[in-house]
């Protein structure tokens, strides 16, 4: 009978443990990722005791502290530190989420923080976001239209209204990163990030191509992989829906 | 240093950068059907660009009568005349046209009842040449510089350009004075890139982060503008850094101007709206350094709020809720995640946070870097748009809104110019390994540092001497304590510790090098700021608090070797482009 295991070299180890040094009476333990491409051993574990009495209120605080006070080798993305950027998307204690707006206060027990689920992992918690970017270009993000330039485009407020809760994506990949059609199917299903993308673009009132963009993603696999699992929603540090976002490009075709 | 892997490219231009002026400049170089390379240290929908909130400035005229002269003035003034007018001239004129074209390249702008681009009131936008208040600032809600950015990003993705994302670059390749491309390192592989370039763009943004608070993005390290001080190049007016009156109190979030354009106001512990006793007629729409200065007075007078008595309130509870949800979501967000603020029912703790870099690497309205001794000659195969420039539109200080409408002309003149410039498919000069081997020597030794001083302890002790000596009030004792003060950490790269060695994402040596880019900066601002004994725009001196046109009205030009400076002046270009427009001869500036 076939047995399905880990290879070897991905099974995560224990790694070092790094005790506070400062005397702190309110420490917390917490666990990152590490992998490091350039040597050859397993991903591991290592555990930072951390003195919370000088930490700010977010997870991203936690990162930059250990960065800063303990261990400089540790590598994950940041920039904005205010959720506009989507730079440090990252699973925390089970979760996605951006580490520069999820509170440490709102997370249970010891900190678990690992990179986004099932990207390759280029190092620590830095995952590779290659494919996504080219489903995105696939589905070409830019207005189509005959207009020409000197005069601006009429768009009423309800026409405008329309996309409000879909343009605000930030591209942080933590709705597409959960989904387990897309862990099975990410070469093929495009992910809810990128279909809320396409869903804005299809429903822009300015666009003139909203039936070619509608036949383009009307696909077995880039579309209807889509199994309504709603973890994507459930994930989207934006609060937003991209699971309504694919429901409607379903509906749009079901009554076309 | 041949023990590093390099993989040579040729294109015709490059641009460094991927925020909003990089990705107009690169849209403009692919339509022209240059062959383009945008090299970005994140990828592109990262850039800090994303974070801008309240709008784009242009004389739509949407929301009632405007004119791109009275922009011109609004900008002229809120500059202090410090600004190049015929730079400003230009912006100003260009400005509708870049803004319908962002329209079609498919912005969601906010719209009007009949369904036109909406506009905000804006600090420092006015009417007829300073007589009421304007409605200027077209607005996607509070999310514009996002929506920019990622429609510009889609439009570079329509054009075919090609990026060059997570690369880190090092140095610009300059030979007999004129730039010839760039030296990169590949996070992804730990590869280094030499491209070669007619023409250069540097778009890598301001230098934020070298104080301790400011709303700037951790990527904020002016990288462009160190690679240009170290190829002997100066930058201008760096002693002008924008204290944004409203960043959250205690995290420096940015809490948009837009919010006072809808109406939001700021008051003291004793619940006074005092902008009205600064600024009579603009109030809490007077220019940012007004505002910012008239906090830190209230503040410094022990009228600040809080324990602390160090910060004020920005209340917007008054206004309506569906307006709030409508044209204000994003700085609920914030407040809600930064301050705990429920903005419908409470004011928002406030504070003036560094926001912006007046100055930067000096160049003309075509976006070609200028070389030095005040001449106006340009360096050759060399530009430079966005923050990372000094055009100088915004002098000694930015209006609000004026920050997005500036990357998108000067993206669209920088590639009109290259175009100009170069004809696809020219043929490279050869060049020797010279500078590749003194700039990898460089990266060589930074990165196998084995001393005792980590990064992170350096560039704090940099971040708290510029946040305390060189802030919203200077003077000639807290300036001279900073010129000292902040040459310590540049000295305590002697013994740097770096422990990351590898070559895939270390981003030990990432924040290394972005220290090295950012204590020259730290320095050179320093410095500037030291020698320029008058007070105007941001740049206030409590020991010479009058406007002293007739020794400043003159821009800084600051080089940098080492610790090493060199101060030395340009004369502000006192005409306009055309005869569309007047001159604007310097008055007292009130609001």
């Amino acid at each position: 009978m076939v047995q399905f295991n880990l290879p070897a070299n991905s099974k995560v180890k224990k790694g070092q443990y790094y005790k506070d040094n400062t005397g702190s009476k309110n420490i917390r333990k917490v666990n990152v990722y590490r992998w490091d491409p350039s040597k050859n051993e397993n991903p591991r574990i290592d555990t930072y005791e951390v003195d919370m009495d000088n930490c700010s209120s977010k997870v991203l605080d936690i990162l930059n502290k250990i960065k800063n006070e303990i261990d400089p080798s540790i590598a994950y993305r940041r920039s904005c530190a205010h959720g506009v950027c989507g730079s440090c998307a990252m699973n925390m204690n089970g979760k996605n989420g951006l580490a520069c707006t999820k509170a440490h206060s709102e997370l249970e027990g010891d900190i678990d923080i690992y990179p986004l689920p099932h990207l390759k992992v280029l190092k620590d918690l830095i995952g590779d976001l290659s494919t996504l970017y080219k489903q995105y270009e696939s589905v070409e993000p830019w207005l189509k239209t005959t207009k020409k330039n000197d005069k601006e485009n009429i768009q009423s407020k309800e026409d405008r209204a329309k996309l409000d809760g879909f343009y605000e994506c930030i591209m942080c990949a933590c709705c597409s990163t959960s989904c387990p059609s897309y862990w099975w199917n990410g070469e093929k299903y495009l992910g809810p990030a990128v279909l809320l993308q396409a869903y804005r673009w299809i429903i822009d009132s300015r666009d003139e191509d909203r039936k070619e963009r509608l036949k383009k993603v009307a696909d077995e696999l880039k579309l209807y992989r889509c199994h309504t699992i709603l973890n994507c929603t459930n994930a989207c540090p934006k609060g937003l829906n991209p699971a309504k976002a694919i429901a409607e490009i379903k509906k749009m075709l079901a009554t076309a | 240093m041949s023990a590093y892997k390099i993989i040579d490219h040729e294109y015709d231009v490059v641009v460094l950068g991927a925020g909003g002026s990089g990705l107009r400049a690169a849209v403009g170089l692919s339509e022209a059907g240059l062959k383009t390379a945008c090299v970005s240290k994140v990828f592109p929908t990262r850039s800090h660009t994303s974070a801008a909130q309240g709008g784009i400035s242009a004389a739509l005229g949407n929301m009632g009568e405007d004119d791109w002269r009275w922009h011109m003035y609004d900008t002229v003034k809120g500059a202090d005349w410090l600004g190049d007018q015929d730079s400003i001239e230009y912006l100003c004129k260009e400005a509708p046209a870049a803004v319908l074209e962002l329209e079609k390249y498919g912005v969601p702008f906010s719209r009007t009842e009949d369904g036109k681009i909406y506009q905000r009131p804006f600090g420092g936008m006015t009417k007829n040449y300073g007589n009421e208040t304007v409605q200027r600032t077209c607005a996607a809600a509070d999310r514009t510089g996002h929506a920019i950015l990622h429609t510009l990003y889609g439009q570079a993705l329509k054009h075919n350009t090609e990026f060059f994302i997570e690369y880190f670059a090092l140095d610009l390749i300059m030979k007999d004075g004129a730039c010839k491309g760039i030296i990169a390192w590949n996070l992804n592989d730990g590869t280094i890139h030499r491209f070669r370039s007619h023409i250069t763009i540097i778009a890598t943004g301001g230098y934020g982060k070298v104080y301790y608070s400011a709303t700037s993005a951790h990527t904020c390290t002016g990288d462009g503008n160190a690679m240009a001080l170290r190829a002997g190049l100066p930058l201008q007016d760096m002693e002008f850094v924008q204290f944004h009156p409203t960043g959250i109190y205690g995290h420096g979030t940015l809490i948009s101007e837009g919010v006072r354009g809808e109406g939001g106001y700021l008051v003291n512990s004793k619940g006074e709206r005092f902008m009205e006793r600064y600024a009579p007629n603009a109030k809490d729409l007077a220019s940012r350094d007004v505002v910012s200065r008239s906090i830190a007075v209230e503040i410094n007078e022990g009228r600040g709020i809080g324990k602390e008595q160090d910060h004020v309130h920005l209340h917007i509870d008054h206004l309506d809720p569906k307006v709030i949800d409508e044209r204000l979501p994003g700085i609920s967000e914030a407040s809600k995640l930064f301050a705990n603020v429920d903005v419908t029912k409470e004011p928002i703790p406030v504070v003036p946070t560094v926001h912006y870099n007046m100055g930067g690497i000096p160049t003309n309205y075509k976006a070609e870097v200028l070389t030095v001794n005040g001449s106006e000659k340009t360096v050759p195969g060399l530009m430079a748009i966005g923050e990372a420039a000094c055009v100088s539109v915004h002098g000694a200080n930015r209006l609000g809104s004026n920050s997005l409408i500036d990357l998108v002309v000067f993206g669209r003149a920088a590639a009109k110019r290259a175009a100009e410039l170069v004809k696809p498919g020219m043929k490279h000069d050869e060049i020797d390994n010279s500078e590749t081997n003194r700039c990898l020597e460089r990266f060589d030794s930074l990165r196998n540092s084995e001393g005792s001083n980590p990064t992170s302890e350096l560039r704090l002790s940099m971040q708290k001497t510029m946040q305390s000596k060189c802030a919203v009030f200077r003077s000639e004792k807290t300036l001279k304590e900073g010129v000292d003060e902040i040459r310590k950490p540049y000295e305590g790269m002697d013994s740097l510790s770096v422990k990351d060695k590898s070559l895939i994402f270390n981003t030990d040596l990432v924040e290394t090098l972005e220290f090295d880019n950012l204590i020259r900066q730290a320095i050179t601002t320093m410095d500037s700021a030291y020698n320029r004994k008058e007070s105007r725009g941001a740049h206030a001196r409590e020991d010479f608090p009058k406007r002293d046109d007739e020794n400043f009205m003159q821009h800084t030009l600051s080089w940098c070797n080492g610790s090493k400076t060199k101060i030395s002046y340009r004369p502000v270009h006192r005409s306009t482009l055309t005869n569309d427009v007047q001159y604007f001869p310097p008055q007292e500036r009130v609001y």
